[in-house]
């Protein structure tokens, strides 16, 4: 028998991976051929999927991208032996996109059967937490700690410190909670994973909650994530029966239990404390810090909240030991960073590197470039909060504080790419209009001033005024930076003020665009 | 007195601690408790940071973001209002960023906002106004073309306040006091971003939503955006007085902010301390009585019932009644005329007319309407405890771990308390609710009662007895409080009663219609749950064991150590704003003030010493003697103050005839109640707002009611009394009612220390005050009871004579609803008709799909007693077999139903448990229309009578 793998993730279902696999299935049936197929994660070449991979002797060949039409031919010349095509891309793992890489945290992704424990479990699954147990609950806080990771949400707090403040905590119910709401433009590193490899996300809930006393975890999913809600919710059934879940995990002498929950459409709802809002079933309303969450979270009980990525990080961290993963990195950002390109961009994926990896790498060399061919104008890091970096800031390295230091973000890592057919203005009023859309409604810089701010980026569009409009909106800038609750209203002015910045010709009024063209 | 500004400190006060924190801020340093906002450290500090979605009655919400501040080594621009201080914490207040960030946040706001200040309801009371002025606002440059809510349309729904989201900033300080404050959860922001917008209920009118227009969204709205309608038609007031509700025994302290003699509105007061600024749609709304066209602004006599009525002066009426009364005494003797006292009335009022009736008519025939709701709590209390009052104040009940509430429907009944309980609830505490129906308290939003335990209405005791038994039998006493604090010996003899099988669950089980293991499970929580305290209302007192059922109650809360400290305890929820204060002074016909026995030979000396006469040793006639005396020739004359015996006592036909048998009924009310019917003199009363004096509080408060304008009617009701008891020959020479709580400190051991002079200063005092407790008592029985051991009693259990049978085969139970009050006289002449403009009976869909009844129809009530007609309400919130009405209305008549049983220790009647048949019908009964035509001929006024 034969393995073929065939991606499930619905960056590959989305190019038609689902109606391969079945063409697939009924091809192999049709020449009595013994095959099974696996629906794996992706591997994060999103130009190459649907990339079909095969088990041979020589190891995993792929070939792609896949269409159903090519399957008698694949077959034909001998696709289950790795035989030649002009679709074969050879090892997968030898592709400069992946063998450049440094995968830690999705080590598995693409590479396992996602619903398969035992697969998890054969591939290194398990064993951070078996370390953790084996190190206590304390010293495992102090391990995540030392390792320097931090938060991959977008605000890099450093995870060891948040685990430690709810771990010091006296109460009979504490909570882990996971932010799957990923919401941010050019971003899917925490969908591949929980498609590609949920046992990992569970096991680092899992020890998370260990570390910290707690003996819940919710995961908040947005509703837009149907597969991944899917596969982690098999995930979840899966461990709880093999007892990775439940009232003695492991064995190890503990309980803990993960619920899931969806999402309603709300972007806001990524944040933290709106989302935790959302989780006890109220309007997802962004709320005052302090208190933190660490100590009246969800529920007003000592929570760790935590992006997917920092928690699917956990169990290599513990695994491996704090200082191989602090290892990876450069100045204060430990570790590695799954990096999402998209946009405009010749090879869109998951690229995951240690910090330290620069924009121009990112974009030109690994990303290769436009899609359309064009030259790259500005890419916009972070999600739609980020902001907009030109070509002359391609020397920043992907890194916290020096994206802090030039007024950008890297957020939840998401690059999107644009070619010199870009009005940085519209970008600008974008943001706005995106914040308008998405703003809770609760603090006035981000309720009235996002609309405000769309209306007088029209102004400036339509050539009204533009020395006082531009005056005026970098006055706003000022006011939602400053004054907004959260971070929505308090990004918003990147992307608009880099745009204003870098492109301040695109801010330049109709009358004068017209007249420059 | 100018217009009270009370001081907005933005965020509450931190929570009761011994710590302080030490900080700086703009240079000054000030040191504040542990857990205070940078906000409310500044105004300490004595600077005032700009804030409009903060206020100090609500929590801390951070979304205006006018008030951040810079603190040193910190990042960013904190919220002073989220951010609590810290120690060494170096904070600024006013920079050059901070001062660009709120300009730029006002820009913001007012570039979605009406600029028709001048025009505006709210113009000189408007925060943003305010605070576009304190942040110096001086051009929107966003232009006012933009996205705007400038053309939202209003909504009037209300009778009392109007919505108008063209003038919301969106604070959301409205919908935080609905849920923080009040505890009804009717508003919410709907939508996101730019268009949120306040909506009430599932975005329905106002009127439409579950929103009990308590006003605190009205208080809490820093703008025109909700606001009084009455300060849209008359403008903004110009002083204001501080003064008592006159509704319920809560006794809510309000601000009457005026305009000249006219009240603008009424608003709660924060300093209050039994509503710590909170109100209810009676007291902040429903005082339009006062001004309403059927005031009765003159004196009136007539001849006979039938005969129509005519005006005449003060002087006439005064010397006629006089005349009258001492006519029946020289035909018919002493003790043919008697009065009544008035729980709506103040304390010295109360205290003139019992003086009266004692020392003028020389008889002890004086009662009160306490007789018919908390007679059996004075006598209960009395012989368990020592006293005849609640033993907590309000504020109990927040250290209160279980709440029991029997009896009563705070919600509607007490509903400022309830909002504070409701608060507690969602702290944490539990609830055990032991009511006949399903009252909102049962389950509502984020409140749910632990155990509901349904029982048949006059199973109490049974019930109540049960719930010893468990305690008892599994070991749940507090033994050492027991023994240290209560009569061993009592105590042994009540535990090996109630112990006894019979009076364990499974025995009531059946009888009470509640399951076994509730009621054990409600006695375990109750017993081990830490502080305890029950609370309960006329559904305790209102039955033939009323009585039985204070006691079993008061036997819970010793056997339990439930008494003597914050948070526990037996508090009456009671029913008038005065009833406390009646009782204490003096108005049961056993009693003089402070529950000295008419019989005890000192305290009577006292008295004879201090008036100038000889009293009678023996007491006089219950209302409900006075009315079978006079039914039996033997009583003729009644002085009835402030009370309207037809509508509200029991037995309604019985009333009537008792009535209309005497020769002198001299009525002195507000309106022509339904007593004045059958009344010969009419004397107009004033409002609360009319006169000064004090009323007394459900717990134990004396709080002052101010003058805010003239009487209507150009007496205040004691000087009317005065009048009368000068024209009767009792030398009666008060120049203000202070001199008279100035007798009643003297004559009154637990009002010692009581003056106005003490009144004005300390806001209000619970009695007892005297020498031992000055600054009065919040919490009694502290140290030890005040009969010294607490005293057990033996609560056997006898089921009532009224009983369902073939031919009544419902009970009956009364209540009442929030928007009316008792018998409707003044909240039915306010624009609370809007809430229930009738009286319906609520039946349970078996009953009702028996007898083919649909909501809204018309149906037959009759008991043995008597019978009206009134609409159904199908509903489960009653059991099966249990009917239940409010009788707010005259037209109802639900006392024509009720019956002459009475609690067997204090004839407080059985209102509770009437045996009733409901059948179709096709509108008011006979009696019902007879009633009216009757009503209609007695109210007939003739034009003034030249004197």
């Amino acid at each position: 028998m034969t393995v073929v793998f065939v991606p499930g993730d619905a960056a590959a279902v989305a190019v038609g991976a689902d109606e391969v696999a079945a063409a697939l299935a009924v091809a192999a049936r049709a020449r009595g051929l013994d095959v099974a197929i696996v629906r794996n994660g992706s591997r994060g070449l999103f130009w190459l999927e649907p990339l079909v991979e095969v088990e041979t002797s020589d190891g995993r060949i792929g070939y792609g991208p896949v269409a159903v039409e090519d399957i008698p031919a694949l077959l034909d010349g001998g696709l289950l032996d790795g035989g030649g095509h002009s679709l074969r891309l050879g090892r997968p793992e030898e592709l400069p996109f992946l063998k450049r890489q440094t995968r830690l945290t999705f080590a598995r992704c693409g590479i396992v059967d996602p619903r398969s424990l035992d697969d998890y479990r054969a591939h290194g699954g398990y064993l951070g937490l078996q370390r953790a147990i084996s190190l206590g609950p304390a010293a495992t806080v102090d391990e995540v700690t030392a390792s320097g990771l931090r938060g991959r949400g977008g605000a890099g707090f450093p995870t060891g410190i948040k685990w430690k403040t709810v771990a010091a905590t006296f109460v009979a119910q504490k909570y882990i909670v996971c932010n799957a709401d990923e919401g941010d433009s050019g971003t899917f590193s925490d969908r591949m994973i929980m498609e590609g490899d949920p046992f990992v996300l569970i096991e680092g809930m899992t020890i998370a909650g260990y570390a910290v006393g707690a003996t819940k975890g919710y995961i908040y999913v947005r509703s837009e994530y149907p597969h991944a809600i899917a596969a982690f919710a098999d995930a979840l059934r899966t461990a709880r029966m093999a007892g990775y879940l439940g009232a003695n995990v492991a064995d190890g002498g503990f309980a803990f239990d993960i619920e899931l929950r969806v999402g309603a459409g709300a972007y806001v709802c990524g944040e933290e404390t709106a989302l935790l809002d959302s989780l006890e079933g109220k309007r997802g309303l962004v709320r005052p810090k302090p208190p933190l969450p660490a100590h009246e979270g969800l529920f007003g009980l000592p929570t760790v909240i935590n992006n997917v990525i920092s928690l699917a990080s956990v169990p290599i961290v513990l695994a491996e030991g704090a200082a191989f993963y602090k290892n990876f990195g450069m100045g204060r950002s430990r570790g590695t960073m799954p990096i999402q390109l998209a946009g405009n961009v010749r090879h869109g994926g998951l690229y995951e590197a240690a910090f330290g990896v620069t924009l121009g790498e990112l974009v030109d060399d690994i990303g290769g470039g436009t899609a359309t061919g064009r030259p790259v104008r500005a890419v916009q890091v972070g999600g739609p909060l980020g902001a907009y970096f030109p070509r002359a800031l391609f020397d920043t390295p992907f890194d916290y504080e020096a994206f802090a230091a030039r007024d950008g973000l890297i957020g939840h890592g998401g690059i999107v790419v644009f070619d010199d057919g870009v009005d940085m203005a519209r970008q600008a009023r974008f943001a706005m209009e995106f914040c308008a859309i998405e703003s809770c409604g609760k603090c006035t810089p981000c309720r009235i001033g996002s609309t405000r701010g769309a209306e007088v980026l029209d102004r400036i569009m339509r050539g009204e005024n533009v020395a006082a409009n531009r005056a005026l909106l970098t006055d706003l800038c000022q006011t939602m930076k400053f004054g907004s609750l959260c971070a929505l209203g308090g990004f918003t002015p990147y992307p608009v003020m880099s745009a204003l910045t870098h492109f301040p010709e695109d801010f330049a009024g109709v009358a004068l665009r017209i007249a420059a063209e | 007195m100018p217009l009270v500004e009370e001081v907005d400190y933005g965020t509450p006060a931190a929570p009761h601690g011994d710590t302080n924190v030490t900080l700086t801020i703009d240079g000054t340093v000030v040191t504040v408790p542990t857990g205070t906002s940078i906000m409310r450290a500044a105004m300490a500090m004595g600077t005032t940071i700009p804030k409009l979605c903060a206020t100090d009655s609500l929590n801390a919400f951070g979304s205006c973001r006018l008030c951040l501040v810079e603190i040193d080594g910190r990042a960013g621009t904190p919220a002073s209002c989220t951010t609590p201080v810290a120690a060494n914490m170096a904070v600024r207040t006013q920079t050059s960023r901070l001062a660009q960030i709120r300009k730029g946040v006002m820009e913001l706001y007012i570039s979605d906002h009406p600029l028709d200040c001048l025009t505006c309801a709210a113009n000189g009371d408007c925060e943003l106004q305010d605070m576009a002025g304190a942040v110096g606002l001086r051009d929107v440059r966003y232009g006012y073309d933009g996205a705007n809510h400038l053309v939202a349309a209003k909504d009037e729904s209300n009778p009392y306040f109007t919505f108008d989201p063209a003038k919301c900033i969106v604070c959301s300080r409205c919908v935080r006091a609905c849920e923080e404050v009040q505890g009804t959860y009717a508003l919410t922001i709907d939508g996101r971003g730019f268009a949120s917008k306040v909506a009430a209920g599932m975005d329905e009118a106002f009127l439409a939503s579950e929103c009990v227009s308590c006003g605190a969204c009205v208080q809490a709205c820093p703008t025109a955006t909700l606001i009084e309608k009455n300060v849209i038609e008359i403008g903004q007031p110009e002083h204001s007085v501080i003064t008592t509700c006159a509704y319920c025994g809560v006794g809510c302290t309000f601000k009457a902010e005026m305009r000249g003699e006219d009240v603008v509105r009424m608003v709660p007061w924060k300093d209050g301390k039994a509503n710590r600024g909170h109100s209810c749609v009676k007291g902040r709304f429903a005082w339009g009585y006062a001004t309403h066209k059927e005031r009765i602004t003159k004196p009136m006599i007539r001849a006979k019932v039938t005969d129509p009525w005519r005006e005449v002066s003060w002087q006439v009426a005064i010397d006629h009644a006089a005349g009258e009364f001492k006519r029946i005494q020289a035909q018919y003797g002493r003790g043919s005329v008697g009065g009544i006292t008035s729980s709506r009335c103040t304390n010295e009022e109360t205290y003139l007319v019992q003086k009266l009736v004692r020392a003028g008519f020389g008889n002890n025939n004086v009662d009160t309407c306490a007789r018919v709701c908390h007679s059996p709590t004075g006598y209960g209390l009395s012989q368990t405890f020592g006293t005849s009052a609640g033993t907590q104040d309000f504020d109990s009940v927040m250290d209160t771990d279980v709440v029991m509430v029997i009896g009563a429907n705070p919600t509607d009944g007490h509903p400022v308390f309830a909002s504070r309980l409701k608060r507690r609830l969602r702290q944490g505490a539990k609830l055990i609710v032991v009511d006949p129906r399903r009252i909102d308290l049962v389950r509502s939003p984020h409140t749910e009662a632990t155990h509901h335990l349904p029982l048949r209405p006059g199973t109490n005791v049974a019930v109540l007895t049960a719930m010893a038994h468990v305690i008892v039998t599994e070991g749940l006493v507090d033994e050492a409080f027991v023994r240290e604090r209560c009569d061993w010996e009592a105590f042994s003899d009540w535990a090996a009663f109630v112990a006894e099988p019979r009076n364990s669950p499974d025995a009531v089980a059946e009888l009470s219609g509640v399951p076994a293991h509730d009621i054990a499970a409600a006695a375990r929580l109750y017993a081990t749950g830490g502080n305890g305290a029950i609370y309960y209302g006329l559904g305790v007192t209102e039955h033939s064991q009323g009585t039985t059922t204070v006691m079993a109650i008061a036997n819970l809360a010793m056997a339990t150590g439930n008494i003597g400290r914050p948070g526990v305890g037996v508090n009456p929820l009671r029913g008038q704003n005065n009833v406390q204060g009646a009782c204490d002074m003096g108005s049961f016909p056993h009693e003089l003030t402070g529950y000295r026995h008419i019989g005890d030979e000192v305290a009577r000396a006292l008295f004879e010493a201090a008036w100038g006469c000889k009293l009678e040793a023996e007491p006089g006639l219950r209302i409900p003697n006075m009315l079978d005396a006079a039914v039996g020739g033997t009583f003729k004359g009644i002085y009835i103050h402030g009370e309207d015996i037809l509508q509200s006592d029991p037995d309604t036909r019985h009333v009537s005839t008792g009535l209309a048998a005497m020769e002198c009924v001299v009525v002195q009310d507000l309106f022509l109640n339904e007593t004045a019917n059958y009344a010969h003199v009419f004397l107009p009363g004033s409002t609360f707002l009319e006169r000064d004096g004090t009323f007394t509080n459900a717990e134990r408060r004396i709080q002052r009611i101010r003058r805010v304008t003239s009487p209507r009617a150009g007496l205040a009701d004691w000087e009317v009394t005065m009048a009368l008891a000068r024209a009767l020959g009792l030398e009666m020479a008060y120049a203000h009612p202070s001199e008279i709580m100035d007798e009643i400190a003297r004559l009154t051991p637990t009002f010692a220390g009581v003056s106005y002079a003490m009144l004005d200063e300390a806001g209000s005092v619970q009695w007892p005050c005297d020498a031992a407790a000055p600054d009065g008592t919040p919490v009694m029985h502290l140290e030890r009871f005040v009969r010294g051991m607490g005293r057990f009693l033996i609560t056997e259990y006898q089921p009532t004579d009224e009983r369902s049978n073939r031919r009544f085969p419902l009970l009956l139970t009364t209540g009442r609803i929030l928007s009316q009050y008792n018998v409707g006289a003044q909240t039915r002449r306010t624009a609370n008709v809007a809430w229930h403009e009738e009286d319906r009976l609520e039946m349970h869909p078996a009953d009702a799909e028996q007898r083919g009844l649909r909501t809204g129809d018309w149906v037959r009530l009759a008991s043995r007693a008597g019978e009206t007609s009134l609409r159904a309400t199908v509903t489960d919130r009653v059991a099966a077999g249990v009917v239940y009405t409010t009788f707010h209305h005259p037209m109802t008549q639900a006392n024509v139903v009720t019956t002459e049983y009475s609690d067997w220790a204090t004839n407080c009647p059985e209102y509770k448990v009437t045996a009733v048949q409901v059948t179709p019908s096709n509108g008011p009964s006979e009696w019902q229309v007879r009633y009216e035509e009757q009503a209609q001929l007695s109210r007939r006024i003739l034009a003034e009578a030249a004197d």
